[in-house]
């Protein structure tokens, strides 16, 4: 069975609490926040004012840029201010307010549950619907998809890899979602596809989900081009470059884009949103999202519209837990800890995970007792030891010398280590400033 | 809501801490101890009580008295040292030249440059190399095995298969009649310091510590493959063929525990995979060269502190990146 090839670790998957709990749709909210940066790249532009009326799925702020991302409105009613929010760190992030009436849909989106096989228009229209439907990356990066289908003049797409790897332990609602919406998955791989002019995928599934793999089998069976990859239980499997090196064998090179391996990732929750937009007409509103925990009441799988409080998406699951220490947004290896839950749910949220007091707390540092854990589990083939302390001591042409930039910040080092060091953090924090070194360097020549 | 903790990413840990490596390492140690407390009886047992406290003591009392740091006997660091330290001597030892061992070890071979993680020789080793400078004459003088029936001050003595080796490799080929049994040397009954007389227990340990991963193949197989090389190259005359003299040299002496015990020493040996390799492959040069031209009849202490001062040199080659990059 296929895997990366450097580095990696094995954490508890603990995915039974939310597993195979089928999705559960949020009720509106009556105020619903909309973030106009749910994505990497420029913020997208309001073009509603104070007072306009919006349906759903009605576009209220086009891309900022190329890459960039439209934002719509999952809900309808009256937009009563833009104006700053506070996201889930307690900073400041601009945002449209609308108040929610009724739930009048634009005329175009085919709302039935019908499944629409047939896609008649040609790629560069799939590509202009994509975009036109804001839909960026639900992996976790929220990386514009329309830019990702577009390949810089002079490589050319041989591969379209599917993401349904979900490495990080508790998150379910991919699984969810390919149990529940497989066959329209299977349709937003072949109109994906198309759009890239390439005729063949894989899905990438790890084994711990062998009903999404047998599933995806069944589903595929017909289909020309489309290979479902069981893959070894082994984190970040999910992240994009060593999906790739786990699906085709190739390396992305140090700086390159992944493109250069001839192969396009894409989600399978991006992939069912491409299916909507293409074949629906319906813009990226909501995602699913898994809220879980030891000590959640009612951990499963939700289907929430952007702009909802995580408030209410908490309620449903039956409310904080009394033995809560850390609220993390994501998963445990690469999601972040909140200090509130008062912010609104976008394009981002893939999970809330609820851990309880007891293992919330990082253990208590010891000194480096150079075993080289770190340095065989990062998936990057880097020193994590040595960057950390590089970064300490404020050697950035050195950290730069040790390729810290290839850095993906997965957290295996600091997972592994014994001495419960806080690598990533100083490779984190150093990162950013040779990053910024190198921006500068690059924008004097 | 009350106060939530906020931290960067990641929020799960592996449960892995510095106490449970040493804890299974001294697991590992513990099938060859057995084996030496049926060979050597309450002399084992004596010489390592006295090992192991003296160096707690020794820790605590830097720790705590010198360095005014929080003592860091918990992490059983000192323990693992102790134990190691004592396997490395005759179990006929007076005790107070295992103590002054002790102090050695953990005084001068850690705690001189900051405790745990900070220094770059084998304690255990430095330890054991100073009293082997210091008091030559009971750093070699071997008790038999003889089971539980030996005491500890009056166990009688003899030349190890080590000693004998030495004149077999100098030339007289018919001391190879001399050599113990191999079947004896594998299972445990030769003469020799505390921890090295069972080959087996040794080799069970060490794949017990690969397979929970506490150390990787590497150092140790690399070692092994080395010494066994040159053996094969540099048979000398008297030995029915070549295969026995590999068999002789990698089961006499301090090899196996030196490969697997301490070489594997994590702050003493290089990070990367192929650092491990090439400081294998010094040790085993280093050890054959000591026993085929050397004075000594065992060079296992010296070759891994000789190769612990590569260390930092040895770090310098870098994992095989992601994408092929240097």
């Amino acid at each position: 069975m296929n895997t990366f090839r450097i580095g990696g670790v094995h954490p508890h998957d603990n995915k039974e609490y939310s597993a195979h709990q089928p999705i559960v749709e949020c009720p509106l909210p009556k105020q619903a926040i909309i973030p106009l940066a749910q994505h990497i790249g420029a913020p997208a532009k309001p073009i509603v004012q104070k007072g306009d009326h919006v349906k759903v799925g009605q576009m209220i702020a086009e891309a900022g840029g190329f890459v960039s991302a439209s934002v719509h409105s999952s809900v309808s009613g009256v937009v009563t201010k833009i104006d700053a929010t506070v996201d889930a760190w307690g900073l400041k992030m601009p945002a449209i307010f609308i108040d929610v009436e009724g739930d009048e849909w634009l005329p175009e989106i085919d709302r039935s549950s019908d499944v629409r096989r047939d896609c008649t228009i040609e790629a560069k229209e799939i590509i202009d619907k994509i975009s036109k439907a804001g839909i960026v990356g639900l992996g976790g990066a929220c990386f514009p998809t329309h830019v990702k289908l577009c390949p810089p003049p002079g490589q050319k797409a041989e591969v379209l890899i599917v993401n349904g790897v979900e490495c990080e332990p508790y998150l379910t609602c991919d699984h969810q979602l390919m149990m529940e919406h497989g066959e329209e998955i299977i349709i937003g791989i072949q109109i994906t596809m198309k759009a890239l002019g390439i005729h063949r995928a894989i899905i990438g599934i790890e084994k711990n989900k062998p009903d999404a793999i047998a599933r995806m089998h069944e589903l595929t069976r017909k289909t020309l081009g489309i290979e479902v990859m069981p893959l070894q239980l082994k984190y970040p499997q999910g992240g994009e470059k060593q999906l790739i090196d786990a699906c085709i064998g190739r390396q992305v090179p140090s700086g390159a884009l992944p493109i250069a391996t001839g192969a396009v990732v894409d989600n399978v929750a991006t992939i069912y949103a491409i299916y909507e937009a293409v074949q629906k007409n319906k813009p990226l509103i909501s995602r699913v999202m898994t809220v879980t925990g030891k000590s959640v009441a009612k951990p499963g799988n939700y289907l929430v519209r952007f702009g909802t409080p995580l408030t209410q998406v908490v309620e449903l699951a039956g409310g904080v837990p009394e033995d809560t220490g850390k609220i993390i947004g994501g998963g445990p290896m690469m999601g972040r800890a909140m200090n509130n839950i008062n912010m609104p749910t976008h394009k981002r949220t893939s999970g809330l995970l609820f851990l309880p007091e007891s293992e919330s707390r990082r253990g208590i540092e010891e000194n480096c007792i150079r075993c080289g854990k770190c340095v065989s589990a990062c998936p990057m083939g880097l020193e994590p030891y040595l960057l950390s302390r590089q970064s300490e001591l404020k050697m950035w042409d050195e950290m730069e010398a040790h390729n810290v930039m290839d850095c993906i910040e997965c957290g295996c080092c600091q997972f592994t280590c014994p001495s419960h060091r806080p690598l990533l953090d100083y490779v984190r924090s150093g990162k950013a400033t040779v990053g910024g070194i190198i921006r500068a360097r690059n924008a004097k020549k | 809501m009350k106060n939530l903790i906020v931290a960067p990413a990641p929020h799960a840990h592996s449960g892995d801490s510095v106490r449970r490596n040493m804890l299974l390492v001294i697991a590992a140690l513990m099938p060859a101890y057995a084996v030496s407390l049926v060979a050597f009886g309450w002399g084992a047992l004596i010489t390592t009580l006295i090992s192991v406290a003296a160096c707690c003591i020794t820790e605590w009392v830097i720790a705590k008295w010198v360095l005014k740091q929080r003592p860091t006997l918990c992490d059983c660091s000192a323990i693992l040292t102790g134990l190691l330290l004592a396997f490395n001597l005759p179990s006929n030892l007076p005790w107070w030249i295992i103590v002054i061992g002790a102090i050695v070890a953990i005084g001068i071979g850690k705690m001189t440059y900051g405790g745990l993680g900070q220094n770059p020789f084998n304690p255990a080793l430095v330890g054991r190399v100073f009293l082997l400078i210091s008091f030559p004459v009971q750093m070699t003088t071997w008790p038999r095995p003889l089971g539980f029936s030996s005491s500890y001050v009056d166990a009688t003595t003899g030349a190890t298969p080590l000693a004998a080796m030495k004149q077999i490799v100098k030339g007289n080929a018919d001391l190879v009649s001399q050599l113990p049994d191999l079947k004896d040397a594998f299972f445990g009954f030769m003469g020799g310091s505390l921890g090295e007389v069972s080959a087996l227990a040794l080799i069970a340990g060490g794949i017990f510590l690969i397979g929970m991963r506490v150390i990787t193949w590497h150092i140790p197989v690399s070692i092994l493959a080395t010494i066994a090389l040159f053996a094969w190259i540099a048979t000398p005359e008297g030995f029915a063929c070549s295969h026995e003299y590999i068999l002789y040299t990698l089961l006499t002496g301090g090899i196996m525990l030196g490969a697997f015990f301490m070489a594997t020493d994590y702050v003493t040996s290089p990070m990367t995979a192929w650092g491990k390799i090439v400081f294998g492959i010094g040790i085993g040069l280093i050890v054959m060269v000591i026993r085929t031209w050397g004075a000594y009849p065992e060079g296992m202490s010296f070759a891994i502190l000789i190769m612990n001062a590569t260390v930092p040199l040895l770090n310098k080659i870098r994992p095989k990146r992601f994408g092929g990059g240097a």
